[in-house]
């Protein structure tokens, strides 16, 4: 969304997303998963790509080295609570099972005040539905 | 084609026979059985006794065998006569067949001592599935049963119906316990052993007679003293049938005599078995007679050649937590060497005689690890100069397969079965076998006495690529350690939290498979007292309600034992009404469930139902199903819905490793379907039969007996002690029935229905804190963590953004 307008949305404050845990929020036609990462907060789509399962409501995990599932943590990924597909935070790719799939991801920043804020697209409908 | 008969159906004269098939010579055969069962595993009665097995399971060829086979199968009728010039035999049943080849395998029969009154009803030898299941009818809580006899076979009976729930005194005629075994030190430390699991022995006592009316009701001591009983067992001691082939004109003496090659007197007459008598020794255990029906087969197929060259007696008693092995010789003699260990705290005496660098014999108390080393030296007479400083510690070992690799190839392991080495590792690598069902499946290893267990287990290990121990796996590539070692890192570091775990031991962040693991080990290992982080957990466990594939929730309130009223069905259906749940239904677990709740709902249905989450998602206790018992049944004996209502309150809240259904029935007809449960209680006419381990999932797998007890106390503490044994030593995510599988039913109850009562209290008093802290999960609708339930609502208002868009 590097190229689009983006307008910041002050979201909630953040002790209302608890360490290592996701919520979701409704902004226009766009339903949002914030993660508190503990250092940091991430956001993305919040419906799983396969069939719509909440990621808001997934586990968060580490993610390792693309491909292999193994060696060091790279970053941070959720895991749907329906049928176990891995969502990576950063990217929005979906790492398992091996589909080329990817989710809307976010820029999410905290405010001096306490608050998260989220930067949503400025246009009215999404690239990917109206396509 | 030629007439081969066999006069007996038992272990060796089919095992014998099975080799003579494999041989590819043509006979047409005929066996007779006096016993009316097919073939079973007769060494395994006293498991059927104990109630480890049930009589179908230790059947070794069904019918269907002998049809497959072409085999004359003549049950029930025992041979009364046999004519060795005009080469027939004549059946009770009035019948004669000719044979061209006949071999005696009739096996041995109890010997009965002199004595007044054994005739009276109750009173049995334990020979016999029919003696077996005569004993079952009468056993049972607060039964006497009195044993004449404290060898091997005494000592199995007394075990079997003491887990029965009988009285059991042992009445022995010296002071020494399995006497023609064991020397009077280690008969005291078996002693010791039988009476501290509550098996009274009375040694140095001489049978007079057994008096009573139709039934016994008691046994007389030669000193006067009269013991009560309900049901005796004579185990004095075995005799070898000989009579019908001595009557027949066939040399024998205290068996029928054999030569190496297993032939009689007679050239066409041939004996196998426990009716034998071969230089000078007669046998009571099985593997040398699988031994003798190698030879005999190829004897009597026209490969005579390889020979029988007798075996050490030897003996291993099958009693849980009494662990006997004896063999060779086992008293002191001139010239030979005594090599001894004793430590009377832990019960254990070894004792070894040499005899010119060579092993004379062996007793092995309290631990039997080294029985198979020790028989092996004897067998083979192998010279232990250079072994003398560890004759009886395990030399000190550098490669960890070292002790199986030094088994020879063509050495059997597994002794019941007659299953060598070789043919082990031959089957695990054409088969790709990796767990111990399948290597049972396929060759029968360890499925006569499992002894050899171990033995087996270690050559999987060591041979199977696959091959994974339960238990020792690791976790996951966060925290690369075994559950069992977490559960001791938790504990001994103090860790608190899931968190704690993952930083000092993990990754720092963890993944879906261990953080709902680390969650239910801290939670287990300090009994509740830990820092529950939600984060960790499944959806399901952080809102207490089960997802469901449209991302709403199912809601099954508690409904202990199954049981309601018209006022929570009011609720439940008021509940339904304002909350427009999708569908309502009633579940296999004798509870309500109401379908499509959304997650916002949650606090709101759970108050408005004002009754306990049911627990319907999560991998704890779920319910105790009942049925209605004595309060209305008229086939009830037990009061099975107030005691499941008991048994529901006592465990509700507690998270186990995996759901955990539990059941309690009213009388054996089980209408509450409590064998396929994790944890069932069976009524009976006076008494409580606890079992565990049961299934109908994936798998159906029939519950194990536990323990039968007479009081409706006893059988719910029975279940809590299992229950809480399961939650501190099961693999998150282990079911009871893999569980109970994996670590085996007798370990089960030496560590919690037959453990020290000091033991006993403190997994009850673990499992008391952890109930104490626990809660019902749906008073989380009083004090929710931030918007743990409800969707976040943006602060800022997104109408004036959302005009920019449409300006734009």
């Amino acid at each position: 969304m590097s190229a689009e307008t983006t307008n910041w949305i002050r979201v909630t404050r953040e002790e209302n997303i608890p360490a290592r845990e996701g919520r979701s929020v409704q902004i226009r036609d766009r339903e949002i998963a914030i993660f508190n990462l503990g250092d940091r907060f991430a956001a993305i789509d919040a419906a799983c790509p396969h069939r719509g399962g909440p990621l808001c409501d997934g586990i968060v995990t580490g993610n390792r080295a693309p491909s292999l599932d193994c060696g060091p943590v790279v970053g941070h990924a959720v895991v749907c609570p329906l049928h176990g597909w891995k969502v990576d935070l950063q990217t929005g790719d979906v790492l398992k099972p091996d589909v080329s799939v990817r989710v809307d991801t976010y820029d999410v920043r905290v405010s001096d005040d306490g608050v998260v804020e989220v930067a949503v697209p400025v246009a009215a409908q999404r690239s990917k539905k109206a396509a | 084609m030629e007439q081969l008969v066999i006069i007996g159906n038992g272990m060796a004269g089919v095992a014998c026979l099975e080799n003579i098939l494999s041989h590819k010579h043509r006979f047409d055969i005929t066996i007779f059985g006096d016993e009316t069962h097919a073939n079973y595993n007769r060494i395994m009665l006293s498991s059927v006794l104990a109630g480890e097995r049930e009589a179908d399971e230790i059947t070794i060829n069904g019918m269907d065998w002998y049809q497959k086979n072409g085999i004359g199968l003549r049950l029930g009728t025992r041979v009364i006569d046999v004519n060795t010039t005009l080469r027939t035999l004549t059946g009770e049943d009035g019948s004669v067949t000719r044979y061209d080849k006949l071999i005696f395998a009739t096996g041995s029969s109890a010997f009965i001592p002199p004595m007044d009154g054994i005739y009276r009803r109750n009173v049995f030898t334990f020979r016999s599935m029919d003696d077996t299941n005569g004993m079952l009818r009468i056993a049972g809580p607060g039964k006497r049963a009195v044993i004449i006899g404290g060898g091997l076979l005494g000592l199995e009976a007394a075990r079997g119906l003491q887990v029965r729930g009988c009285d059991v005194t042992v009445i022995h005629l010296v002071d020494t316990l399995m006497n023609n075994q064991l020397d009077s030190t280690a008969g005291d430390y078996v002693k010791e052993k039988m009476e501290a699991i509550g098996i009274k022995v009375l040694g140095g006592r001489r049978t007079k007679g057994l008096l009573g009316r139709d039934e016994v009701e008691a046994v007389e001591l030669s000193d006067g003293e009269r013991i009560p009983a309900d049901l005796v067992v004579i185990a004095a001691g075995i005799r070898a049938n000989s009579d019908l082939a001595s009557r027949a004109g066939i040399q024998c003496n205290r068996g029928i005599i054999v030569n190496d090659y297993m032939e009689t007197s007679d050239p066409r007459v041939f004996a196998v078995g426990e009716c034998t008598e071969h230089r000078g020794e007669t046998f009571g255990l099985v593997a040398p007679l699988f031994d003798q029906g190698k030879v005999l087969a190829a004897t009597i197929t026209g490969n005579r050649g390889p020979t029988f060259e007798g075996w050490a007696p030897a003996a291993k008693l099958k009693v849980m937590g009494v662990e006997v092995f004896s063999a060779g010789e086992f008293l002191e003699t001139p010239g030979a060497d005594v090599v001894r260990y004793e430590d009377p705290g832990s019960g254990v005496y070894k004792k070894l005689l040499v005899r010119n660098n060579r092993l004379a014999g062996c007793i092995l108390v309290g631990d039997t690890t080294d029985s198979n080393r020790y028989m092996d030296w004897l067998r083979t007479g192998a010279d232990l100069e250079v072994r003398r400083r560890n004759l009886l510690f395990p030399e000190p070992v550098t490669d960890k397969g070292s002790s199986i690799a030094e088994i020879p190839d063509n050495e059997t392991v597994c002794g019941c079965m007659g299953v060598t080495k070789g043919r082990i590792i031959q089957v695990i690598h054409e088969k790709g076998i990796c767990t111990m069902a399948q290597l049972k499946e396929c060759t029968r290893a360890s499925t006569g006495c499992g002894s050899c267990a171990g033995t087996c287990e270690g050559l999987l290990k060591a041979v199977a690529p696959d091959f994974v121990e339960e238990g020792k796996k690791v976790l996951c590539k966060c925290v690369p350690f075994s559950q069992d070692n977490l559960r001791e890192i938790i504990f001994t570091q103090k860790l608190k939290s899931v968190q704690d775990v993952l930083e000092i031991y993990g990754d720092g962040i963890g993944c879906e498979i261990c953080k709902p693991a680390l969650s239910y080990l801290v939670d287990v290992v300090w009994c509740g007292d830990h820092e529950e982080d939600r984060s960790a957990r499944f959806i399901n466990d952080r809102v207490h309600a089960n997802i469901q594939n449209d991302g709403t929730f199912s809601v099954i309130p508690r409904m202990r034992g199954g049981v309601t009223t018209p006022d929570e069905l009011r609720k439940i259906a008021d509940a339904a009404d304002k909350y427009k749940v999708r569908t309502v239904k009633v579940t296999g677990s004798q509870r309500i469930d109401l379908l499509g709740v959304k997650k916002s709902d949650l606090p709101g249905i759970w108050a408005d139902l004002g009754m306990p989450s049911g627990q319907g998602y999560a991998k704890g206790v779920r319910m105790v199903k009942t049925c209605v018992g004595t309060e209305f049944c008229r086939f009830g004996v037990q009061d099975a819905m107030t005691t499941g209502i008991e048994l529901e309150k006592r465990l509700e809240n507690l998270y186990t490793p995996h759901k955990t259904k539990l059941g309690v029935t009213g009388c054996p007809r089980n209408c509450a379907e409590v064998t396929v449960k994790d944890i069932g209680l069976v009524g009976q006419e006076g008494s409580w039969q606890v079992v565990v381990g049961g299934a109908a999932g994936k798998h159906v797998r029939k519950a194990d007996l536990l323990i039968t007890v007479e009081t409706t106390d006893e059988a719910i503490e029975a279940a809590l002690l299992f229950f809480q044994y399961y939650r501190e030593n099961g693999n998150y995510l282990e079911r009871t029935y893999d569980f109970v599988e994996r670590f085996g039913i007798e370990k089960i109850r030496k560590e919690t229905v037959y453990a020290q009562p000091k033991e006993k209290r403190i997994l009850l008093r673990r499992l008391q804190k952890a109930k104490a802290l626990s809660k019902d999960a749906w008073l989380d609708r009083e004090n929710p963590t931030p918007t743990q339930f409800v969707q976040i609502q943006t602060i800022q208002s997104i109408m004036d953004t959302q005009v920019e868009a449409t300006i734009q």
